[in-house]
């Protein structure tokens, strides 16, 4: 039977949203799941682990230099934790992608990158060619199998569990050679990108950072999150963090609407999974509409405006 | 200092990867091939630290087959002093492609190694996290802006939740994300220097690296297709359509 070690994903205060699809990945694979959460004082998160339906146990890595979840610092922790698991996954979030790699190395193991579907154990599907080909890979099991969970391919567990919470001490050395000096993140009052039901996005489009409140205004009033191309980033309308796509966040809500955005594949790989895709764009040739459910022709600052009135008589 | 730089030949960005009709893998007749766009971001940057006046040499990496000669002969128009190319047919996973940037790395006694965050073909984003783990030495991922202080690096990187700023002891292993800088463009006069530039081939089975464990890839499909391209005329068409599927 699997033994699996799901890796935790948090800010030291709130458990990520990316745990309890890691979760549901694990339950695919079958088993008895654990879940570590590293921290300095992990009891809040690991009380939200606890929760995650289908998990056994919460272990809590406590200790100082866990404080700011460094790959450097945590991978040798993990290494050694995962003598006693046949599987150690992580969310597909920049977190597990920083994390898992270094984990695996350390272990000898090629890891999966992005596990979309569980085959069986050791067999897995993943997306390469930004999401153009979806391939199989077998796994050599011994001696763990590592992987990280593409989230947008999975539902949360259920919250309503009972896990036990035990601390786990890790004696292992870890290293000083990697220091934390600050994490500049914009408060927002909005949905949050990764896990927002309705996202609506904005391209070079919109034109500017001040236009970009067009978009704002938007989303509000549809109580969505607020997403943006690439091209909207490197122009500076708008902070890295929204970025959709290929190699920014890959996310899947029941609604986008994209606005003044192309639809280039690097883009459309970040939201093949939504529910329903809205593109509202001026170019009745743009790439977007080929995958779009609902297409609308026209210029963003006469359609958007519109719409919300619309809205207001529902 | 000495800079080694990951360049990998993958099939170009531009093009709309078409999987073969029997599974085998994926169209790759004709198709064109260019540096992995992050790896053009590391060099660029490994030339940019040295341009701001810190002595470095900056060595271009690449393991693959022979022709990748052509992708480092533009590393070297770009401005890399010089190339090494590692040959091998066989598809290189990452803890193997980490396992040879380690033997590399001991070799040239290397300060810092800069690679693309992901290849755009196998989308892995996991070789220089591995390496740095090999090496027992920093990783700084998902850069997007590296300052280079004494013996140290300060290096911001794009994370989920906004840019977090990292230091990190030298030697270290940095992956470029795409705001990190915008790679120069290739000058024609260059393009002759760089042919006196030297290009070093070695055989994988001469650095006595051991092959590594590998996910075996037992089949390929195409995604499953959207079914879009459905337009309406107006504003309340829109809204209709959107109560139709039930979303609002
Ligand atoms: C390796 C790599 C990775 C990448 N990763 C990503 C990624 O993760 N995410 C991403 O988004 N991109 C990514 N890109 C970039 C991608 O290729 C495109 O360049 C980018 O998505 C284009 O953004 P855009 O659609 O906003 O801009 P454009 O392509 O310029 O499109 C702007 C659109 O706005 C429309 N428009 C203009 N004015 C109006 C108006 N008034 N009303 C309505 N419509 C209007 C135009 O018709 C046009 O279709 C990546 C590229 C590379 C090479
Ligand atoms: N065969 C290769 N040759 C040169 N560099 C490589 C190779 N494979 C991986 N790399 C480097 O490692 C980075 C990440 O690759 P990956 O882990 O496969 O996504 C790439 O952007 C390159 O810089």
């Amino acid at each position: 039977m699997s033994k699996i070690l799901v890796i935790a994903e948090h800010d030291g205060a709130k458990l990520n949203a990316s745990t309890a699809r890691a979760v549901s990945c694990a339950l695919a694979i079958g088993g008895e799941i654990d879940v570590a959460v590293f921290a300095t004082d992990a009891a809040t998160v690991a009380a939200a682990a606890a929760k995650l339906k289908g998990v056994r146990r919460v272990l809590k890595v406590e200790r100082t230099e866990n404080a700011h979840q460094l790959a450097a610092v945590l991978a040798p922790q993990i290494a050694k934790l995962a003598k006693d698991y046949t599987h150690v996954l992580a969310p597909s979030t920049t977190f597990g992608k920083d994390l898992l790699p270094r984990a695996a190395a350390l272990l000898g193991v090629q890891q999966v990158s992005d596990v979309m579907k569980v085959i069986d154990p050791a067999t897995f599907e993943r997306p390469m060619y930004a999401g153009n080909a979806i391939v199989t890979v077998q796994v050599p099991a011994s001696p763990c199998i590592l992987a990280t969970v593409r989230t947008a391919s999975w539902q949360a567990c259920a919250g309503d569990g009972n896990a036990e919470i035990i601390a786990v001490k890790t004696a292992t050395a870890v290293p000083s050679h990697t220091r934390f000096v600050e994490l500049k993140a914009e408060k927002s009052d909005r949905p949050d990108l990764q896990s927002a039901a309705r996202v609506v996005s904005g391209g070079r489009g919109v034109g500017s950072k001040e236009n970009f409140a067009i978009i704002y205004k938007f989303a509000d009033k549809l109580g969505a999150a607020v997403g943006a191309s690439r091209a909207a980033v490197d122009a500076g309308f708008v902070p890295n963090d929204l970025q959709v796509g290929q190699t920014g966040k890959i996310i899947a809500p029941d609604l986008y609407v994209a606005v003044g955005i192309s639809g280039a594949i690097q883009h459309l790989t970040g939201i093949k999974d939504a529910r329903t895709i809205v593109a509202i764009n001026k170019d009745p040739d743009a790439p977007i509409f080929q995958i779009a459910d609902i297409g609308l022709v026209g210029d963003l600052f006469q359609i958007l405006p519109e719409l919300e009135q619309e809205l207001d008589k529902l | 200092m000495k800079i080694l730089v990951g360049i990998k030949r993958v099939i170009d960005f531009s093009v709309r990867v078409q999987v073969k009709k029997d599974g085998s893998g994926v169209n790759t007749d004709g198709v064109k091939l260019s540096i992995n766009p992050f790896d053009e971001i590391a060099l660029e940057e490994a030339l940019r630290i040295r341009e701001r006046g810190t002595p470095a040499e900056v060595v271009a990496v690449s393991i693959g087959p022979a022709d990748c000669q052509q992708q480092l002969r533009t590393t070297l128009a770009m401005g890399a002093d010089r190339a090494i190319l590692v040959e091998s047919t066989d598809a290189i996973q990452p803890l193997m492609a980490a396992r040879i940037f380690h033997e590399l790395v001991k070799r040239e006694n290397a300060d810092l190694v800069i690679l693309g965050k992901q290849a755009i073909d196998d989308d892995f984003n996991q070789t220089g996290q591995m390496l740095a783990a090999l090496w027992d030495r920093p990783q700084a991922t998902f850069a997007s802006k590296v300052e280079l202080k004494d013996k140290a690096l300060a290096v911001t990187r794009e994370v989920d939740a906004g840019l977090e700023t990292i230091e990190v002891d030298l030697p270290a292993v940095v992956t470029t994300d795409l705001r990190l800088n915008t790679p120069r463009f290739v000058k024609m006069p260059d393009i002759m220097k760089a042919r006196s530039k030297p290009l070093q081939s070695l055989r994988l089975a001469d650095l006595g690296v051991t092959e590594a464990p590998k996910l075996e890839t037992t089949s390929y499909a195409p995604p499953p297709q959207r079914m879009g391209g459905k337009k309406v005329a107006d504003v309340p068409a829109l809204v209709a359509a959107l109560k139709e599927r039930g979303v609002l």
